[in-house]
């Protein structure tokens, strides 16, 4: 059993090693900052799909819309007036290093507010249903979304848009700058998130998934809860869209922003590889799903995207508790044995 | 916008050809919508890979017509018995060991990965080109060229109509849907009775892989298909069935003909590129007016 100190000895020696790394590797600082990225996104979605059990395919709406609401920000805050006739996927934005940061504190704030804000109004519409109507009421939120961004001229629709780009001759690059921004929100959302679990918002969250009828009955308001969760999920899913689109530079309503096959399907397999419901299973299988994917998929050519879906499909038929729930489920039966060795 | 409607308005003749289109093809999204609503009614499952099951029917029709020269529609009984064997395979490899299963969640994750699964092998085994099996019967014209039909349409509606009579006398009638129904009402009591349920659910699911088939080879003789539009095709069987409810037959060819009808209508009206996010938003807002509807009375839809 590793005693809480000795896991915060871990973090802290995890976190210094991840400060230090992209000295070590310069080459490949933008796949560990990906890491970061992956981190994030199955920690969020194991808000809903982990704690209170509720398997949400939509998730992947919060980032594009973070994605979006901040790249419109940074485009629009200091370069005043479009250009009517230009082609919005071609306009290039440059800014200088403190209107670029400033644009983009503010962009990505206001991508989270915006995002929250979604998750409060669709949620309380979806996240009073249960069970079947609420797994295909969430399926298709990405894809609408996808389809309503590619027909608003003012985004580029269907052809996307370009982020501005980084500021040049700055003490820090662009991709360590992003690495360093990953591994800050990733901190953050560990840590509040494992604070939020601890606390007695984390228990109803718990008391939903095992048995919501009683929850409610004991008082317990289980859709705003539900609400606050997805909000909060949101919150940082929409941090980390905006970080993404401006790290890939490009953003088109398909393909990166509200893409399902691609990080929409990633948050939830790593979330559930690792283990849903528990805070390191995220944490794990995001780091596990990532680092085999970029390691070896490449060499299964055309071939990677099917190795996904099967491997979903295996995790979810022979594992859905995932590694640290095998795990678990292991050391109770050992106990189990021990203590029925002992009263024999 | 507004001067899509006003055209609607000031040729009916050209509505009316709308309106009959939609409901021809509707026939088809009804069987693919009844197939969903066969397994959800008697498994208790629903199926993510619907779609998907669609486009490989289409992808099954167009292989055989390109590469053996066989004609699309006499490719039908063919992809329908291979569809099956499909539906078996899947059914013993995945659906089988989730069928205890408390968490539902976890069966709607299966058939979700099922689906990414089929949508990428479907891609690195036929490619990710727009492909369609057009057999070119021609059109008809009637009220002297006012209203244009295309053959295929109203063959494919025959067709629909007629494995649809099948299926109903099939459940009405023979041994194997008298199981179904059987089980679909009390799993238990039919087990009692001797029914052995696990080949009940196997043929129902079997059943719905071969009509998603069916289906799927109308689908690209009519327009075309590539790998990744199959969640069109599982909305729209979601939509059908929870507008119908589950085990009402003719409620939902009817509802499958009035939606394709009126999804016609409207994607001429705001655009064909949005009419899937119309089916979809639609559908959220049925379910979530009849969530509020169901709160006031403290109850939940499931």
């Amino acid at each position: 059993m590793i005693t809480k100190d000795k896991q915060n000895t871990l973090i802290w020696l995890g976190l210094a090693i991840s400060a230090i790394v992209p000295f070590l590797f310069p080459n490949h600082i933008t796949l560990l900052t990906y890491i970061w990225v992956m981190i994030i996104l199955a920690l969020t979605w194991d808000m809903l799909g982990g704690q209170t059990g509720y398997t949400s395919f939509g998730n992947i709406l919060f980032l594009g819309v973070g994605m979006y609401v901040s790249a419109v920000v940074q485009r629009d805050m200091f370069s005043s007036g479009l250009d009517r006739f230009e082609r919005v996927s071609e306009i290039v934005v440059n800014l200088n290093a403190s209107e670029y940061f400033i644009s983009l504190a503010v962009g990505t704030l206001s991508g989270a507010i915006v995002a929250v804000l979604l998750a409060v109004i669709l949620g309380s519409g979806i996240l009073g249903m249960r069970g079947h109507y609420f797994a295909i009421c969430t399926l298709g939120l990405g894809h609408a979304a996808a389809e309503i961004a590619s027909g608003i001229d003012y985004i580029g629709a269907g052809s996307g848009m370009v982020t501005p780009l980084y500021p040049r001759e700055l003490l820090i690059g662009k991709e360590a700058f992003y690495y360093y921004a990953f591994l800050l929100v990733a901190v953050a959302t560990f840590f509040l998130f494992r604070k939020i679990y601890q606390s007695q918002f984390g228990l109803a969250l718990n008391a939903i998934r095992d048995n919501e009828n009683k929850a409610e009955s004991m008082g317990i308001h289980t859709t705003q809860y539900k609400i606050a969760g997805w909000s909060i999920s949101a919150f940082f899913l929409a941090i980390a869209g905006a970080g993404i689109g401006n790290v890939i530079g490009f953003i088109d309503p398909v393909e990166i922003a509200f893409s399902g096959p691609t990080f929409g399907v990633w948050m939830i397999i790593m979330a559930i590889l690792g283990g849903k419901g528990t805070i390191w299973g995220p944490v794990l299988g995001a780091v596990i799903l990532y680092s085999a994917k970029e390691t070896f998929w490449t060499y299964l050519l055309g071939w990677d995207k099917v190795a996904l879906g099967l491997l979903i499909l295996i995790v979810v038929v022979y594992f859905p508790k995932g590694i640290l729930g095998y795990f678990k489920d292991r050391k109770q039966l050992n106990n189990s044995i021990l203590s029925q060795k002992g009263e024999g | 916008m507004i001067t899509y409607i006003k055209i609607l308005i000031d040729s009916p003749e050209f509505l009316a050809q709308l309106i009959i289109n939609g409901l021809l093809v509707g026939a088809i999204f009804a069987l693919i919508a009844y197939g969903l609503a066969l397994i959800w009614g008697v498994m208790d499952i629903i199926n993510f890979a619907q779609g998907e099951m669609v486009i490989f029917g289409g992808y099954i029709t167009y292989t055989l017509f390109y590469q053996f020269g066989i004609h699309p529609i006499l490719t039908i009984p063919i992809v329908a018995v291979l569809l099956f064997v499909f539906g078996l395979f899947i059914y013993k490899t995945v659906i089988y060991r989730l069928l205890g299963e408390k968490d539902i969640f976890i069966t709607i994750l299966a058939t979700f990965g099922l689906a990414i699964l089929m949508q990428q092998l479907m891609q690195a085994i036929f490619g990710p080109d727009i492909v369609t099996a057009n057999p070119e019967l021609g059109m008809q014209f009637l009220f002297d060229g006012a209203l244009i039909i295309s053959n295929i349409q109203l063959v494919s509606f025959i067709i629909a109509v007629f494995v649809a009579i099948v299926l109903f006398v099939v459940m009405k009638y023979s041994r194997l849907g008298q199981t179904i129904r059987a089980t679909s009402q009390n799993p238990r009591a039919a087990r009692i009775l001797g029914i052995n349920i696990d080949r009940v659910y196997a043929n129902t699911f079997a059943i719905n892989a071969a009509l998603c088939g069916i289906g799927g080879s109308l689908v690209v003789m009519i327009w075309a298909i590539h790998p990744f539009i199959g969640l069109v095709y599982t909305f729209r069987s979601f939509f059908i069935v929870i507008l119908a409810g589950l085990g009402n037959f003719m409620g939902i060819i009817f509802t499958g003909m009035g939606i394709s009808a009126f999804e016609n209508v409207t994607g001429f009206i705001i655009g064909a590129e949005f009419q899937a996010a119309v089916i979809f938003c639609l559908l959220v807002i049925i379910l979530i007016t009849r969530s509020i509807r169901a709160r006031k009375k403290r109850q939940y839809i499931q």
